[in-house]
């Protein structure tokens, strides 16, 4: 026979102050622990909606990243007309070469600025980018110094907003739109004109490389072997998504770093829950002897302490929700090294994220009150009877 | 207050398990938050050694990744107070597998003739410098790098490149001792840019000034900058340290992930011991009544429940300084990608604020319970039934 689940909330509500201490202690470590992982799972959103899964970026062999690729125009001659590349609406195969580097923005809490994407591309690679969308202004002119920027560099850099100069290559460049790319990391970057900006930094020939759209799926991969193969080019051929996927390392330390902390202050919050528990047992021991007498099991004792703990984190998971709920959409920026720039993101607390959360206190909530439960079930009737 | 003090020891190890359990609550927080401080301390609070203090970098003000001419290398070198300019040039490449983040150090490809003098810190045998400098594909390696790695001398490491479309081939032949940034494999500037593409010579990513004395330092870094303002490269010049620091800065806010961890973490703590002094309080009014009746006044009680509760967290504060000491080494001989991380460890400063906030936190979670004891009435405490 269970002791009914009134008992234990009524106790709960009994000491207030106790309670919510114990509780409030829980939701701190809980809110650490979803905080990271919110943090990590906007960062992985931002560069899984990035790469489309057709399309496949060319590098030259060896690199890691666009940034330190070189991709010369003879070798875009030579991939252009591959056979698997799909056809733009004007017939011209869906291959882009493009040139990336990296520009440093001064910003308001970073005086020494932030780098941030600059990405050079030609009219084809915004055709195949088809989540972008003008929120702001217009696409920039060929031969022109001109720029879009990405809704976060708008948003997080004063000096890059609609109609501002920017400073870079060999002269000053307009910033002439503000594009949405959804969720993507095109968010974080400047758009140019390629020639244009090739010729700003004197690599009109040696740009970073291409990206490609393959006709179907089955030609991804076909592709992608050709073109690994191919001794001529010497080049490195791999999905847009692996690549994005690659990326998400740089969250790595935050998320090292901020999970250790969030199982240290499990442990600590473990030992305030025990402790909350064993003065529980000790408080109530007349009564335990009494519920004994009235003939409930030391079985249910048992259950009933250790449900009680249960029901003390969970209500410290549920308050930790509570407290970090503010941060979901915030935009925060991590650094990427292998791009060398920032990318802004949005903190997410995914459902996933909230059931770590909560088993993350249940799991306090277990440990907390297995002990004290323990010692519970095996008070004598007597002796339990007889203490005050 | 010490004439209570057998009282108050008595008292707190009364309940044995609750004050073990309090203990170490506290001290796993406070270990958290002494590493916390140690983590900033060695990012942003560390003093600068007398070399480190008289260098300063250049660097293209774009972006890292965006080279200068290496003719600014003459005119950084005519600016006053400027004892040295070295070329200096980060190879990134691969060494066996990238995969293995083991495999991933710091290459530079620097002007060999001038890298002891501008850091004159690095200790390294005449004979090994000799041969490191007569042979233009000697490299010289870092005694912790070469111990991790198993480099000997006269080991040959192969280098692919890929920021530079070149492999190199090179022969260990200096083995060197530093107190930090220690991790480092140099090479002759000269041998990558023989290597290289003419389009891509005669550029180099970062100039390491010497300043004859480190007050000149900031001077220097705005008169570098002023020389090459209206130039198709302009520069940026910061101390070493800061240099250091902008890399600190690609992880994120880390000033603020860190003050919010070290905020969340002493609340809890305050939490945690509050609600055992509330806890251990509440069950002992009635002793309280039967100690006023001794005699004891208001103030002797308060103090005796003060001091308890000072007692327990600065002894958990004790142990998780200690904690935070051994997690410090842990860390600091892990494989870290910031020479920083190197410099972690709980000091003086450090030790000394988490005994602060032990304290304070003693004083605080303890105020209230011991407060409303002392005032209650003689009759009231003997009456109450825990």
């Amino acid at each position: 026979m269970a002791i009914p689940l009134a008992y234990n909330l009524r106790n709960l509500a009994v000491r207030k102050a106790t309670t919510l201490m114990t509780a409030l202690g829980i939701a701190l470590t809980v809110a650490v622990l979803v905080a990271v992982l919110a943090l990590i799972g906007g960062l992985r959103r931002a560069f899984e909606a990035t790469g489309n899964p057709l399309h496949v970026l060319v590098l030259r062999k060896g690199s890691d990243s666009e940034l330190v690729s070189n991709f010369t125009r003879a070798m875009y001659q030579d991939l252009k007309f591959k056979p698997g590349i799909a056809r733009g609406r004007s017939g011209e195969p869906l291959a882009s070469l493009e040139m990336v580097t990296v520009i440093n923005l001064p910003r308001v809490d970073s005086p020494e600025g932030m780098n941030v994407t600059l990405r050079g591309l030609l009219p084809v690679g915004i055709e195949m980018r088809e989540e972008l969308r003008l929120v702001a202004g217009r696409w920039f002119e060929s031969g022109k110094r001109e720029v879009v920027v990405g809704k976060s560099i708008a948003a997080r850099f004063p000096g890059a907003a609609l109609g501002r100069r920017l400073e870079f290559g060999r002269g000053s460049w307009t910033v002439v739109g503000i594009m949405d790319a959804g969720r993507s990391v095109a968010n974080s970057e400047i758009f140019a004109d390629l020639n244009q900006l090739s010729a700003d930094y004197n690599r009109s020939e040696v740009l970073s490389s291409a990206l490609i759209r393959a006709v179907d799926p089955v030609a991804v991969q076909a592709l992608i072997n050709d073109l690994s193969s191919d001794r001529r080019l010497n080049v490195t051929a791999l999905t847009e998504r692996e690549y994005y996927e690659r990326q998400t390392v740089s969250g790595a330390p935050i998320q090292y770093i901020g999970t250790l902390v969030a199982v240290i202050m499990a442990i600590g919050s473990s030992f305030a829950a025990m402790n909350t528990m064993y003065a529980a047992v000790a408080r109530r021991a007349r009564e335990i002897g009494t519920l004994r007498v009235l003939g409930f099991s030391r079985l249910s004792i048992l259950s009933s302490f250790f449900i009680e703990s249960l029901l003390l984190s969970l209500l410290g998971g549920l308050v930790g929700f509570l407290l970090v709920l503010p941060l979901n959409g915030m935009t925060t920026g991590i650094g990427n090294f292998l791009t060398f720039s920032e990318i802004a993101f949005d903190f997410r607390i995914s459902p996933s994220s909230l059931i770590w959360g909560l088993l993350f206190a249940l799991t306090m909530g277990a440990v907390g009150g297995l002990f004290p439960a323990a010692m519970a079930a095996r008070k004598e009737i007597l002796t339990a009877l007889r203490e005050f | 207050m010490l004439r209570h003090l057998p009282l108050i020891l008595k008292n707190s190890w009364r309940n044995r398990r609750r004050t073990t359990l309090t203990v170490l609550s506290i001290s796993v927080s406070l270990c958290l938050l002494g590493l916390m401080m140690a983590i900033y301390h060695a990012f942003y609070l560390r003093e600068a050694t007398p070399w480190q203090a008289r260098r300063l970098v250049t660097r293209n003000r774009v972006s890292l990744a965006v080279p200068m001419p290496i003719y600014y290398r003459d005119r950084i070198r005519q600016v006053p107070g400027v004892q040295e300019v070295m070329a200096s040039q980060w190879f990134g490449g691969v060494y066996k597998d990238s995969r293995d983040p083991n495999n991933f150090f710091a290459r530079f490809a620097v002007e060999p003739e001038k890298l002891f003098r501008i850091r004159g810190e690095i200790q390294v045998p005449e004979d090994q410098k000799r041969a490191f400098l007569a042979e233009r594909t000697a490299c010289a390696v870092g005694r912790p790098l070469a111990e991790r790695l198993g480099f000997r001398l006269g080991d040959r490491i192969t280098l692919k490149g890929d920021i530079f479309p070149v492999n190199l081939e090179l022969t260990v032949r200096a083995i060197w001792d530093a107190p930090d940034n220690n991790e480092v494999l140099y090479f002759h500037w000269k041998y990558l840019e023989e290597s290289l593409p003419p389009a891509r010579q005669s550029l180099v990513g970062t100039f390491t000034i010497l300043a004859e004395r480190p007050e000149d330092a900031t001077r220097i870094a705005e008169t570098v900058d002023a020389m090459f303002r209206n130039s198709t490269a302009q520069t940026r010049t910061e101390t070493e340290q800061a240099f250091a620091l902008s890399f600190v800065a690609f992880l994120g806010n880390v000033k603020a992930f860190l003050l919010s961890i070290s905020a969340a973490v002493t609340f809890t703590i305050l939490l945690v011991s509050a609600n055992t002094m509330a806890m251990s309080v509440r069950e002992r009014i009635r002793e309280v009544g039967v100690l006023r009746t001794l005699g004891y006044t208001p103030q002797s009680i308060l103090a005796i429940i003060l001091g308890e509760s000072v007692l327990i967290s600065l002894a958990g504060g004790l142990l998780g300084c200690g904690l935070a000491a051994a997690l410090c080494t842990a860390v600091r001989n892990g494989p870290v990608g910031f020479p920083q991380i190197r410099a972690l460890a709980v000091d003086g400063g450090v030790l000394a604020t988490a005994l602060a906030v032990a304290l304070a936190i003693g004083i605080l979670s303890s105020l209230v319970p011991a407060w409303g004891a002392s005032r209650t009435s003689i009759i009231d405490a003997l009456r109450h039934t825990g």
